[in-house]
């Protein structure tokens, strides 16, 4: 506890890579939640003691790929009901969970916990410029309230300058049925 | 035949080995070829019966020493050609464990069980849901003359959660299976009667199957129709509507109007309540998470058996992590998770049964609700 200023935690942790589960990278970082105004996101500083895997190659294949397509990528249901996601896909549904991370971050306090549930929608949005677009209408799943949250997101992506998420809102529930 | 575990030290040794492998044409099980025989990693060999004295002297003699795997290969062939044969006769043909099935199946599958193994099986009536739908349980049964305690066991509370009826379905199946050849289970079985609800929230999980993937709650119409569902796991009569509820029915956490005031609630507690002083142990099974919860979610007093529960507790996380390397966290839900009142396990607990336990299955949170069915398989055989 910090006087006058919030709550701060030490943490210790282990990356692991999502696609080669044996490649690990240990971590740590220091999470200040902030004092009274709970619209602030927490303060986040990390270290990684080793390197990220190169995805150089995937990245780039990926990115060829949309930039190729004739009409703009849409999609929905991501994974389906059944958990499956196809291997078309898999891009976009990691693209949505990075971007997520960043939304969640974003709202994130001491009694929240979060995870990216569904991608209810995407769609591609042209550019003139080199970068690719997503619109996202993703589900959060918050785990004390149980509630599942739609969520707008634009996500904008380069190979070599990563991810940004250029808007984002809370949606409201769907009227009830 | 048998197979022997070694672990060779020195490259004198690998040589040794890799020579013995190719001269008496042994059969390699781990590594697959004698050239990836290495220092340090472990060596599975299939020895023929007629060498296995000739190739431990062989391994003595070269101060190699070794572990017997599997004492009798053609032991372990027979088991399991005796698992195969009984599993035709014994489970529905073609029903497909590791897909997700909709509620329909469900109940044509519980028919079925019962009539391939009526000798051991009876299904039983519940009660209704509140769009009518039937629910019934299971009760696996060993024809005995002695009263046997009971272990009761609900799937599917909340209706998203459907590695957690494909649990129950597989649990069943497992034991019908092998309860002849597996002693362990056959023991078990002489002692104790399983009771198995596979879907306890039957109109949710029709509902999360039809319109809305992520459905929680049971489907209880409440403000004029406006507004639907209970969560059932908030419904219970043990500190009901104290802590971590809504009062709210546009809440995923909607205790109800009362404590037992859905039917699919009073259906269980009716049951449970009647049979308490017999039932030893209540298990429900949730997702996700990775947890084995003990009682309390609305006080973090412990419970009077705090110690045994813990210990039982432990010791089940550590045989589920000895399958995969899955890794459960135990404790009680107030402490580790967060507080909850009018929770199933709760309620059992405080009606008097000693061992009360909610299961959050697989996995963390990468898919959350939405597991993939290849996680089926393992996820039900590391909880088995």
């Amino acid at each position: 506890d910090i006087d006058g200023v919030g709550r701060k935690y030490h943490l210790e942790l282990v990356l692991e890579d999502v696609l080669h589960k044996d490649s690990t990278v240990n971590c740590t970082a220091e999470v200040l939640y902030h004092l009274g105004n709970k619209n602030i996101a927490p303060d986040v500083q990390f270290t990684l003691e080793g390197e990220l895997r190169n995805t150089d190659e995937a990245d780039n294949i990926f990115y060829n790929r949309i930039k190729s397509l004739e009409k703009e990528l849409v999609a929905e249901n991501i994974p389906d009901s059944h958990g499956n996601v196809s291997p078309e896909m898999q891009p976009v549904h990691l693209l949505a969970w990075v971007a997520s991370g960043y939304v969640i971050w974003q709202n994130s306090t001491e009694n929240t916990k979060f995870q990216l549930a569904q991608i209810k929608r995407v769609k591609q949005v042209k550019r003139s410029d080199e970068y690719l677009e997503f619109d996202y209408m993703i589900l959060l799943h918050e785990m004390v309230s149980q509630e599942i949250i739609p969520w707008q997101m634009t996500v904008l992506w380069h190979p070599q300058h990563g991810v940004q998420v250029t808007q984002d809102s809370r949606q409201p529930k769907h009227a009830p049925e | 035949d048998q197979v022997l575990h070694i672990v060779p030290e020195t490259s004198q040794q690998v040589q040794h080995l890799q020579h013995l492998c190719s001269i008496l044409l042994l059969d390699l099980w781990k590594p697959l070829f004698p050239e990836d025989i290495w220092a340090g990693k472990d060596l599975h060999i299939r020895v023929p019966a007629p060498l296995v004295q000739e190739v431990k002297d062989s391994l003595d003699q070269h101060m190699i020493s070794y572990k017997v795997l599997i004492p009798d290969v053609q032991e372990l062939v027979d088991q399991s050609m005796l698992r195969e044969r009984s599993s035709q006769r014994q489970v529905p043909e073609g029903y497909v464990y590791t897909q997700y099935h909709p509620m329909k199946e469900i109940y044509q599958w519980m028919t079925q069980i019962q009539k391939s193994n009526s000798e051991l099986v009876t299904q039983h009536y519940l009660g209704k849901t509140i769009e009518n739908q039937t629910m019934y349980y299971l009760q696996i049964s060993q024809p005995s003359d002695k009263t046997k305690k009971i272990i009761w066991m609900d799937c599917g509370i909340h209706a998203r959660e459907w590695i957690s009826p494909a649990f129950c379905q597989w649990f069943v199946k497992e034991i019908l299976q092998n309860y002849k050849s597996d002693p362990k289970i056959s023991r078990f079985l002489q002692n104790l009667d399983l009771y198995v609800l596979p879907v306890f929230n039957i109109d949710g999980y029709i509902y999360s199957w039809e319109k809305d993937r992520l459905w929680r709650k049971n489907r209880s119409p409440y403000m004029n129709g406006t507004c639907y569902g209970t969560d059932l796991n908030r419904n219970f009569n043990s500190s009901w509507g104290s802590i971590g509820v809504s009062y709210n029915c546009s809440s995923e956490i909607f205790c109800g109007s009362g404590p037992e005031s859905e039917p699919e609630t009073r259906a269980v507690a009716q049951f449970i309540e009647r049979k308490k002083s017999d039932i030893l142990c209540y298990l429900t099974i949730h997702s996700y998470g990775q947890y084995i919860l003990t009682p309390y979610g609305s006080t973090t007093t412990p419970p009077s058996n705090s110690e045994e529960l813990m210990y039982v507790a432990e010791q089940a996380a550590a045989a589920l992590m000895g399958k995969y390397g899955t890794s459960y966290e135990v404790g009680s839900t107030s402490l580790i998770l967060y507080s909850n009142s009018g929770s199933s396990r709760d309620w059992a607990h405080m009606i008097g049964i000693p061992f009360s336990y909610t299961f959050e299955l697989r996995d963390k949170g990468t898919h959350g609700f939405v597991l993939p069915p290849d996680q089926i398989q393992p996820t039900c055989e590391e909880t088995m």
